[in-house]
């Protein structure tokens, strides 16, 4: 058979958000939140929302493909898709399961959304109200190790202890999101710039995080419309075609009890690998970057682990000028992410990396043909997506 | 009467899977014993616990008293208190900890003593069985404690 690769073969041409709010403050229904986002997204795209054949989510996204079928009268569904595993690991791969559907000819436009409304829901960072646990949070949750936070920072204090990581590398990506969400509108933190000093006088959540190495808990929703590259050529928006996508994790990742034989990462040691041969280009040409930031300490891990640099050169490559647009080395969460954005759960980086690709971005990297997203550190599975323009085909 | 306790009251209490699989482990440390999965074909230990050896796909598994000493693989110090029962608590130490004695797999538990205490990755701890013999299902949680490698 051919070379199997989804390289160039489907593009995002649309993208679309709701205004972004801090958690619990949405004013309207979650769904809401989520029919919006879509609606933006196709209007974004310039096409008829009845064009709409399928839907992919992750994180068990609480917004049935079924019923916005229903709610936004398609003539048909012809794709739903759920990546399983929690946190934003399954960012980049919903956009690899809608491009594979497309690809496979199993739908022709599909979107990919996210929603949340955590005040209408239970919280991400709080402990679940019960009186028992059992298996994995029996283990866990009596000695007070509850929140992804306490969960990852036993992760990542092993790798600063492994490779000498200072606090200085960690406070850098907190600041590059800062600085990047002040030049964006959109973003929550915008007009609550971050020193050096705030940041190191803040308090402690779970060392060796401080809470500004922490993302914040966010309502709303962001969309992407994708169809064959065939389609996007004729479409409104330059098209932002998928170069390579990967998902997984390494060996016994999940072994409970904190007890993956390869500890000390953000999961992505054999996912990155699948990603480049896919793409068919290295971290050298990346142009720039968006890494999901649920703790700083795991952008770190997964940039060593996407061979931007490695965890020996960790502390002299993370300084704020590096990372910073538009002259930096490797420009990096150009909207302000997880940290500064919002917490849309990572989507709201497949859209800058989209916005980037287009010169549209608020922190645009002059000349960017190469734009990639690292989804959900230290969970699994994780996964990551490169797009390119039209020169990159 | 001062707790004996670690943490405060409140927080969610361990019960065995409904299917029985850790079961004995739970049983064990109310017996102030420590016991981990191993593979009765291939001797590999496992931890957690699992229907299945990860090695020789072997159901055949059982479970073998160790003695619960082990070096800090790694730790955290938790400040911010995400359950209500922690609010006005002081930080407290979380410790992973590998057990070389049983193929270096690594357990969780709370590092005993001074929660400021400066923590070293590589220290030889030892386990420590803290009943909750009020609870409405009494278990017993294994913490951890330094040891003097000196003395």
């Amino acid at each position: 058979m051919s070379q199997r690769t989804l390289r160039g073969q489907v593009a995002v041409v649309g993208v679309g958000e709701t205004a972004y709010y801090k958690h619990g403050q949405a004013p309207e229904a979650e769904i809401t939140l989520a029919l919006r986002a879509i609606l933006r997204a196709c209007e974004d795209a310039g096409i008829d929302p009845r064009q709409i054949d399928g839907f992919a989510s992750y994180s068990n996204d609480r917004n049935d493909p079924s019923r916005l079928a229903a709610a936004l009268g398609l003539p048909e569904l012809r794709f739903s898709n759920m990546q399983w595993g929690g946190g934003g690991g399954g960012g980049s791969a919903a956009v690899g399961n809608a491009a594979a559907a497309i690809a496979a000819g199993f739908a022709d436009c599909v979107v990919v959304f996210r929603a949340l409304a955590q005040g209408q829901f239970q919280r991400f960072g709080a402990a679940p109200p019960a009186a028992t646990v059992s298996g994995e949070q029996a283990l866990t949750f009596p000695y007070g190790l509850f929140s992804p936070a306490q969960r990852f920072a036993m992760r990542v204090m092993r790798f600063i202890h492994e490779h000498d990581i200072e606090a200085s590398a960690q406070r850098a990506i907190a600041l590059a999101s800062y600085h990047h969400a002040q030049a964006n509108p959109r973003a929550v933190m915008h007009g609550r710039p971050l020193t050096e000093e705030a940041y190191d006088s803040a308090r402690w959540i779970v060392e060796p995080f401080r809470l500004f190495d922490c993302c914040m808990e966010n309502d709303g929703a962001a969309a992407l419309v994708l169809v064959s590259a065939e389609r996007a050529r004729d479409m409104k928006q330059k098209p932002a075609y998928i170069l390579g996508v990967a998902q997984g994790s390494e060996h016994r990742n999940a072994a409970r009890g904190h007890n993956a034989p390869l500890y000390a990462t953000s999961s992505f040691t054999t996912v990155a690998p699948h990603l480049y041969e896919m793409a068919g280009i290295g971290a050298k040409n990346v142009d720039v970057l968006q890494s999901y930031e649920n703790f700083t300490g795991g952008v770190l891990m997964s940039l060593v682990e996407h061979d931007f640099f490695t965890a020996e050169e960790a502390n002299d490559f993370l300084t704020l000028d590096n990372l910073i647009a538009p002259g930096g080395r490797l420009p990096l969460n150009t909207s302000g992410g997880n940290l500064a954005e919002c917490y849309m759960h990572g989507l709201e980086l497949q859209i800058e990396a989209v916005r980037q690709l287009r010169g549209e971005s608020t922190s645009q990297v002059p000349g960017a043909h190469v734009s990639m997203v690292i989804s959900g550190p230290m969970v699994t599975p994780v996964s990551s997506v490169i797009f390119g323009d039209a020169a990159t085909l | 009467m001062p707790s004996t306790h670690y943490l405060p009251p409140g927080l969610p209490a361990p019960v065995p899977e409904p299917d029985g699989l850790d079961a004995p482990y739970w049983q064990g440390t109310r017996q102030n014993e420590l016991r981990i999965q191993r593979c009765r074909d291939c001797r590999t230990w496992l931890w957690g616990p699992e229907w299945i050896c990860h090695q020789c796909l072997s159901f055949d598994l059982e479970w073998q008293r160790v003695d619960g000493r082990g070096l800090i693989y790694s730790w955290e110090r938790a400040w911010h208190p995400v359950h209500p029962a922690l609010k006005g608590h002081p930080p407290y130490i979380v410790a992973l900890v590998e057990l070389p004695e049983a193929g270096h797999i690594r357990m969780l538990g709370n590092l005993l003593g001074d929660p400021h205490q400066e923590v070293r990755i590589g220290a030889a701890v030892e386990a420590v069985f803290e009943p909750h013999d009020d609870a409405k299902s009494p278990y017993t949680l294994v913490h951890w404690r330094c040891v003097d490698r000196s003395g």
